[in-house]
């Protein structure tokens, strides 16, 4: 008799606190998430966006992230960018053009069966430069190139 | 009918993945030409894709993505009957899935 009720108590015990434990777990990243979109995705100078992407961490420049994009595009509504890297370890990609009034375009996080390629195509308001970030085990490494836009994308 | 269209193509031992999403992607600074108001912003924030259930791409994005969003990946290996799908998700909070199996 006890045995049964001991039993019954530790499962009650344990389904009602399982649930609990996992809404609390689903809900903190998806307020977390939100915030993060509000921050990154603000509209601002580059300067801000890159604080509060990558805080104060040190980019360096490197010569083996290759971005393929049009130096002079003519309809900024479609700029068809390709970013490669041979760096070892790439986590995420983020792709900023310096004069949007949203400087961060997309962020892409890739996992380890990804090779760091990524192709899309970018809005540009004005001509300016596009940067590449990359996030790797060993650190931030960027890449620039500028753009010629001759019709802005953003506003007619 | 999706709005996701998914390509894939062999390339040595690779497998290039191609996306094209059919999405107006509205900053919310463009005005419409007939009522002069501003159209609200509408576009993709959050872009996923799994193969064979595993997440291997999670992408946020704004408005500064061009209309009817185009993407490619590459992913090392990839088997015939490999299941890649694609999931994304608006500031509007509408949402589509389109699943595509290898060849």
């Amino acid at each position: 008799m006890t045995e049964t009720r001991r039993s019954f108590i530790k499962k009650a015990l344990t389904f009602s606190t399982y649930p609990l434990a996992s809404s609390l777990g689903w809900l903190a990243p998806f307020s977390v998430f939100a915030k993060w979109q509000a921050e990154n995705f603000k509209q601002g100078p580059l300067e801000d966006t890159l604080k509060h992407l990558f805080k104060d961490q040190k980019i360096t420049d490197s010569k083996d992230i290759a971005i393929k994009i049009p130096t002079i595009a003519e309809n900024g509504a479609v700029v068809p960018i390709t970013v490669s890297s041979t760096l070892p370890d790439v986590r995420t990609v983020s792709i900023l053009v310096a004069k949007n009034p949203v400087p961060l375009a997309a962020r892409f996080e890739l996992s380890p069966e990804l090779d760091p390629f990524i192709s899309a195509r970018l809005k540009m308001a004005e001509t300016s430069e596009v940067i590449v970030i990359t996030e790797t085990g060993s650190g931030l490494y960027s890449a620039r190139q500028l753009v010629k836009v001759t019709i802005g994308g953003c506003g007619g | 009918m999706s709005s996701i269209k998914i390509r894939a193509k062999r390339i040595d031992d690779k497998t290039q993945i191609r996306m094209l999403i059919t999405h107006p992607m509205e900053t919310g600074r463009n005005k419409d030409p007939k009522t002069n108001q501003l159209i609200p912003a509408h576009h993709i924030q959050e872009l996923t894709l799994s193969h064979n259930g595993k997440v291997i791409v999670n992408c946020q994005m704004g408005a500064s993505i061009s209309k009817d969003p185009y993407f490619a990946f590459m992913l090392k290996g990839g088997e015939p009957g490999d299941k890649i799908k694609i999931e994304w998700l608006d500031n509007l909070a509408n949402k589509d899935s389109e699943e595509h199996v290898l060849k």
